[in-house]
């Protein structure tokens, strides 16, 4: 049978597996890429929180949804960030972008 | 061992692997390939948890929608030149061991407290988990639109006016100068 624990698990590898990439990448896409990874860890814990504790709410289930709708808006903007800095100084490298640095 | 066992346990090695490789892969576009195996992965997980709906939605918006945007500007930006580099051993040490120091202190609380003793595994995957309880399309639909006790109407209408502003800020921010 599967418990809550093993499900409770693989969302926490994949959380700590997006703070390790979000500490070490470089490139600005590639730490949004990490910024997913976490979210959608979010997203199964909402899941799972709602199907083995309340089965019978929706709290979790509607609440996951709100999410991914988030996280959308979230990755549509930074996107848009993203090539407007490439437009403008050709790089997204997270060490050369340093024009509002102090 | 019947197959919803079986079926999580594939599951499970797939998403640990790729969202590992996802963060130590040294070319941006394999780690984007590698999140959409993730994010199939958890529509998987949905799917065996009887969340169908949920499934769906997370293999559209997801699968279907953001990867392809991350493709497009990774390729906009001819970001695969862009590789893992140029970080100090310290620094992915320190990440490293924050990661795994993190993890730890999770599976010990996980299994120390013993919170979840009295929760019953998930059953059969011929339980509905949807027809008939509070979980079904139809329900989850009149949920999001009720204003009633249990409704969300004020979540769905916040979250439609940050998608506006979100389209209104993407046209804005993105277009020629």
């Amino acid at each position: 049978m599967i418990q809550i624990e093993y499900i409770l698990i693989i969302s926490a590898i994949m959380m700590f597996a997006g703070i390790y990439g979000f500490l070490t990448r470089r490139s600005t896409l590639a730490i949004l890429l990490s910024i997913e990874l976490m979210l959608n860890s979010a997203d199964i814990n909402f899941a799972v929180f709602n199907r083995m504790l309340f089965p019978t709410g929706s709290e979790g289930y509607v609440f996951a949804l709100f999410t991914i709708a988030i996280a959308a808006a979230e990755s549509a903007v930074a996107i848009a960030i993203m090539i407007n800095l490439y437009r403008l100084y050709k790089k997204i490298s997270v060490g050369e972008l340093n024009k509002m640095k102090w | 061992m019947n197959s919803q066992n079986i079926m999580f346990v594939i599951l499970a090695t797939f998403i640990v692997l790729s969202s590992l490789a996802t963060v130590l892969t040294k070319s941006i576009i394999r780690a984007a390939t590698y999140l959409l195996f993730v994010l199939l992965g958890t529509a998987g997980l949905y799917f065996l948890m009887g969340y169908t709906f949920l499934g769906a939605v997370q293999i559209m918006v997801y699968a279907g929608g953001i990867i392809v945007l991350y493709v497009f500007s990774i390729l906009l930006t001819s970001g695969s030149q862009e590789k893992l580099s140029k970080n100090s051993i310290v620094k992915v040490l320190g990440s490293a061991a924050l990661s795994l120091v993190g993890f730890a202190v999770f599976l010990f609380m996980l299994f120390k407290q013993n919170l979840f003793a009295r929760v019953a595994a998930l059953g059969a995957p011929t339980e509905p988990a949807g027809a008939g309880t509070q979980n079904s399309i139809h329900e989850i639909g009149n949920a999001l639109l009720s204003s009633a006790n249990g409704g969300y109407l004020l979540p769905f209408e916040a979250v439609s006016v940050l998608l506006l502003a979100c389209i209104v800020a993407g046209l804005l921010i993105a277009r020629k100068y």
